[in-house]
Formats: structure tokens, sequence, C-alpha cells
């Protein structure tokens, strides 16, 4: 097969890693009936973070962790700040946007345009043989592997373990989950954090990976995708992350595109914004009475199918804080 | 608390200003930098002389009209976040009229004010119908919008309306005088942008404590299907909303390109329509206060630049001060509420 294809193939899994991080950490959060709208900011900080760490001591590794631990952190905020204050989701997750990207700007000014380390390539031996698909999929780094191992285990565990199961509940019914002996607001922490930590690890997964090194707003607008992503996901592991990776395919799509000579009299600005157009059109057809009135094209049996395939429901506890009694 | 209610309202308020304050100083030690000498830095960059209090009014302008705007949808329940875009819209409109129109001041400005409102008002529009037709939540459909109304200012800077010599960063070409909103003698004041402001500060005011619009909007906002179900109009009242915040925010984009920049300029809205709606937030989503918050808001925003001149501090500090005040006062009314309803 033409290189060319195989390194786009490639790129596009290594280019929509940190989305997956995100999006599948904040399906996690959401699933247990939490939203954490602080992504946008929380990558940013984070990614700063994750850059500065490593380049002031020399270890990625300690900067994919620092990540993790600011990420977390927030979260923690969000969660306490709903679960112990009963405050607005989402005006909290607001707000926190707005300071860590802020605090991003101020605390990274220093490593503006720095060059620094960054996670190297690690080929896994035998899978990377595989004819296309080891050098599109396990020709990578150890984040990469990571969000692929990250997408398993989040749908493993949510629909295959005891304590997945609970969490669901709790995000669905946390009344009747409380009445089974789940310490409701316990799980809400534990998923809250578990989510931040991943948010973290996007951050880092951009300045160490994907986009590397530190600009002012190195990576704004990333964390709205990624959250809309686990909208059009339908809070689904597996749904997510092919929305993630149909969205890093469609902005590899766009760079061909833009590099093409016939398509060379269209303003780059184009380029630029169709994300967040194609953001809203993705929505507006999972969320829309439009795809209601395609779906009644169908029998019924493969009505309820594709309605499954197409559109997830949100928990149905999402937002609300819940109390005793 | 029962006993001294003064004293507690007066604890409860400066409790989070002050562990802000507290956690900034922190940040900028962490940063190497003098706490005492950063706050010092931005009120004076704020307060030192009345050429910085007419740019702290200047400032207050795009915020306390977004922030009435804002209040407006929050009271609907609705996060428009789409603000900034609706400002870049009023900017690129009142350009336009600037470009097409050949008229005497009084009526090109008015024309001017017009479009700018129409152009926020639509974008605003836009955000609804994705809202209210298309099931799209109005944070993602601002937030996109916002980011296509940021391409379309620059394409239209650096396309048909670039300068003679060449696009730049910084703008069109200078609009001509006539266009320009006067300012008062030979400062930057410009009363008509304040008294236009006082009116959509008083417009908001009424429409929601004074008429069954308003009413009907809370209602809304309290609970959309319960309300809808009592036969209030939602869908169309929820329009309504946008528009006139988008029509607020569009007469701020106006006034920042025909009172302040005179020329279009890519950053013209200057992440008002973000600090916006910290402002209402912090405002507790009421127009009474949105003013004096604006006010804190400016100040900070002219006030923080001279952390770059003097200190080498990044100017986004100011940014930091705003989110953690807001935060931790958010914080602090959620554990007051807390306390009080313990048995």
């Amino acid at each position: 097969m033409d290189p060319f294809i195989i390194n786009t193939l490639a790129s596009i899994f290594a280019n929509a890693a940190p989305i997956v991080f995100a999006s599948v950490g904040e399906t996690l959060t959401e699933k247990s009936g939490v939203v954490n709208l602080s992504l946008d900011g929380t990558i940013l900080l984070t990614a700063m973070a994750a850059f500065a760490f490593a380049l002031n001591t020399g270890s990625v590794a300690g900067g994919f962790l620092v990540a993790a631990l600011i990420g977390a952190a927030i979260a923690l905020i969000v969660a306490v700040a709903n679960i112990e204050l009963g405050l607005e989701q989402v005006a909290v997750g607001f707000v926190l946007t707005m300071l860590t990207a802020d605090l991003s700007s101020f605390l990274g000014n220093p490593y503006v345009n720095q060059a620094g380390p960054y996670l190297t390539q690690q080929p896994i031996p035998l899978l990377s043989q595989i004819p296309i698909l080891g050098p599109v999929l396990f020709q990578q780094n150890l984040a990469v592997y990571a969000s692929y191992v990250v997408i398993v285990a989040a749908w493993w565990w949510m629909s295959k373990t005891q304590p997945g199961l609970q969490m669901r509940g709790v995000g669905e019914r946390p009344e009747a989950a409380f009445a089974r002996g789940v310490n409701v607001n316990a799980v809400r922490y534990l998923y809250t954090l578990l989510g931040g930590a991943l948010v973290g690890i996007a951050g880092a997964t951009y300045s160490l990976v994907v986009k590397l090194g530190w600009s002012h707003n190195h990576t704004a607008g990333n964390g709205w995708i990624a959250l809309a992503i686990v909208i059009f996901g339908g809070w689904d592991p597996w749904k997510v992350a092919s929305g993630a990776y149909l969205f890093g395919l469609l902005k590899a799509l766009g760079s061909v595109l833009q590099r093409n000579p016939a398509f060379v009299n269209v303003p780059t600005q184009i380029f630029s914004t169709a994300p967040f157009a194609l953001m809203i059109l993705f929505l507006a057809l999972t969320s829309s009475g439009v795809t209601d009135r395609f779906l009644d094209l169908f029998q019924p049996a493969t009505r309820r199918r594709l309605e499954r395939l197409l559109r997830g429901r949100a928990p149905a506890a999402l937002g609300r804080p819940f109390r005793r009694g | 608390m029962k006993r001294k209610p003064l004293l507690s309202q007066l604890f409860w308020a400066v409790v989070p200003v002050a562990a802000a304050l507290f956690f900034i100083a922190l940040i900028l030690l962490a940063a190497g930098a003098n706490p005492w000498q950063a706050f010092r830095e931005i009120t004076l960059g704020a307060l030192e002389s009345p050429q910085k209090w007419a740019d702290v009014a200047t400032a207050w302008v795009p915020l306390a009209l977004v922030g009435a705007g804002m209040s407006l949808t929050f009271a609907a329940g609705l996060w428009n976040i789409g603000a900034e875009g609706q400002i870049i819209l009023g900017a690129i409109f009142a350009t336009w009229v600037v470009r097409s129109v050949d008229l005497p001041q009084v009526p090109v400005i008015a024309l001017i004010i017009l479009a700018g409102m129409v152009g926020g008002a639509l974008w605003g529009l836009l955000t609804g119908l994705l809202r209210v037709y298309a099931r799209v939540h109005e944070i993602f459909a601002g937030l996109g919008l916002n980011f296509i109304a940021t391409a379309l200012i620059i394409w239209l800077i650096f396309n048909p309306w670039k300068p003679a010599r060449g696009a730049t960063m910084s703008g069109t070409e200078p609009f001509p005088e006539v266009t320009w909103i006067p300012r008062l003698g030979s400062s930057r004041l410009v009363p008509l942008a304040m008294v236009l402001t006082v009116v959509a500060l008083l417009v908001a005011f009424f429409l929601l404590r004074g008429t069954r619009f308003g009413l009907e909007l809370r209602a809304i906002g309290k609970n959309a299907r319960a309300a809808f179900i009592q036969g209030i109009p939602t869908a169309r009242h929820m329009l309504v909303a946008f528009v006139l915040c988008g029509a607020m925010a569009g007469l701020a984009g106006a006034l920042q390109a025909t009172a302040v920049y005179h020329r279009l300029i890519p950053r013209i809205s200057g992440g008002y329509g973000y600090a916006g709606m910290l402002v209402v937030i912090l405002a507790a989503y009421r127009p009474e206060w949105v003013p004096a918050v604006a006010l804190f808001f400016a100040a900070i925003g002219v006030g923080s630049p001279r952390l770059e001149l003097n200190l080498q501090l990044d100017a986004s500090l100011g940014g930091v001060l705003e989110g953690m005040v807001v935060l931790f006062v958010l914080l602090a009314a959620g554990l007051r509420n807390r306390l009080s309803h313990k048995p």
C-alpha cells in the first residue's frame, strides 16, 4: 500500500489519542451522573504542566503523571462543588474552564515555543510486522497504545463488571442504587477523579506527543470537541472512540485537501473551522427530529437497532446532585 | 446567623474574595513574583489617572452590555456562551455599514448601531434555532458559532476588506472620521456608548421584573416542561431571549469597532463574551448587580496589562483573578447554603 496512505492513517490514530483519553474519561464521569465541563481549560493547563515538568526534570513519564494529578485535582473541585455543595455543575465547570485556561497562559509564559523532551516511538515487536495494520496501529508510542487500552478497558469495565454496573446505576437511578447499599457519592467521586485524570493525560498527550511543546492557547477548542463527542457517541466507549477517530479522519482529510492544488483558492479559515461546523451538524443529526423521520422509514425491529446505533441516551441522573432522604 | 445578619453578610462577602486573593498570591509566588507588587500594579494600572478611569469606563461598556443580555438568556436557563460570536457579528455588520453607506454623521451612526444589533441578533437567533429546533445544546451551538465567527472576521480582514498596503493582524483601514462615535472632549470616553449601555441594563431589568414576558421567561428557567404545560410559548420566548441578548452583544461589537478602535480588528470581541458570562454568574444572574460586577472586571482588565510592562508577567493573571473570585464566591454560596440547611 502507498506509504503516504499508511502514514496518514497512522497519524489519524496518533492525533486522535488525546481526544480518545478526554472523551472516554468524560464518558466515565458522566455515566456516574456528574458533568465535568472544564475539559477545554483542563487540557490546556495539563498540557502546559506536563511540558513544563518534562522540560525541567527531563522525565516525560513524570510529565504524564503530573498532568493526571492536576486533571484529577480540577475534577475534585467539580465533584465537591456538586456533591457536597449542590452547585450547578455547568456554572462551576465553565468558571474552571476560564480559570484554568488563563492559568495555563500565565504560568506557561516562560515555556512558550521552547524545544523540550517528548515521547519517542516504540514499535511493538511482532504486531508491528503485520502488513498495513502493523505500521498503522503498532508503530506508535506508549501514549497511543494506552489510548487503545483505555477504550477496551472502559467498555469492559462498564458492561462486564459488577462495579461498572453499579456505576451506571448511580448515573441512572441513584435512589435505587442507594437502596441497594451503594455509596452513591463515593462512586461519583471515584469516576469524576478517574475521568479528570484521563483528561489530564489527554493534555500531556498533546504537549508531549501530538503537538509538541507549548504556546498560548496551545490546544484551545479540543476540550469542547471532546465534550461534544461524548454526546455524539451516546455515552458508549466504542462509539465515543469511533467519534474521536472520525474526527481525526476528517481533520486528516482536511489537511490533504488543503495541500491539493485544486483547493488553493479555498480560504484556510474554512478548514480551520470545519471541525466546529461539523460538531454542530453531528450533534444536530444525533438529536434532531430529522433523525426521527429517517428512522420511521424502517421496520420497528430494524428501527430499534438503528436507533441504538445512531443515538444514545444521556444518563438519567446526569447533573443532578444526590441527597439522601 | 439570625442575630447578626449584617455581619454574616459581610463575612460571606469578604471570605471568598480573600480566599481568591490568597490563592492568587500563592500562584504569583510560584511564578517567582512579588504578590504585593503585582496587586499594586493592577490597582494603579486601573486607577492612577483620569485617562485610566476613562479606559475602565470604556471596558465596562461591552461587559455590562453582554451582562444585561445574558441576564435574559440565563433567566430562561440558557447558557448563551455564543455572545463572543454575537459581538463579532455586530462589529462585522457595523463595518459593512461604514464601508457601504455615505451619509452625514447622525444617520450613519444610527445605522451603524442598528446594523450591529441586527448582526448580533441574527447570530443569537441562529444559536436559538439550533437549540430549539435541532436540539443542539446552546453551549455547543454557541461555541461552534464563536469559532465560525472568528474565522469569518479574519477572512474578511485578510481578503475583501484588506487595507490597500496589505493585510495584517492590525485590521482594516481606519474608518472615515464621520463614522466615529464622538468622544467627550479630548478623553477616550464615549457618552453615547455609556447611555446605550444604561438603557440596555434598564431594559433587561424591567423586562425581567416588570413584564409578563420576564415572568414567563423565569418560569421557563425554573422548569421548561412545566412552563410549556402551563401554555407558555417556550420555544418563542427562548428565541426572543437569544435575539435580545444577541442584539445587546452585537451593539457591544458595533461600539468596539466605531467608538473604541475605529476599525475592524481580528480580536474585536476581546474575550468580552466569555468574561461577560463570568460577570453575570458573579452577579447571581441579576441585571441589577451587573453594573458593579462589570466595573470590577473592567478595572482588572485595564489594570493587568501593566504586569507585562513593569513585572514581565503575563497579563492573563487578570483572567485568573476574575475566575478565582467567581469560583470562590460560588463555592462560598454553596457552603453557606449547606450550613444554613443543616438541622
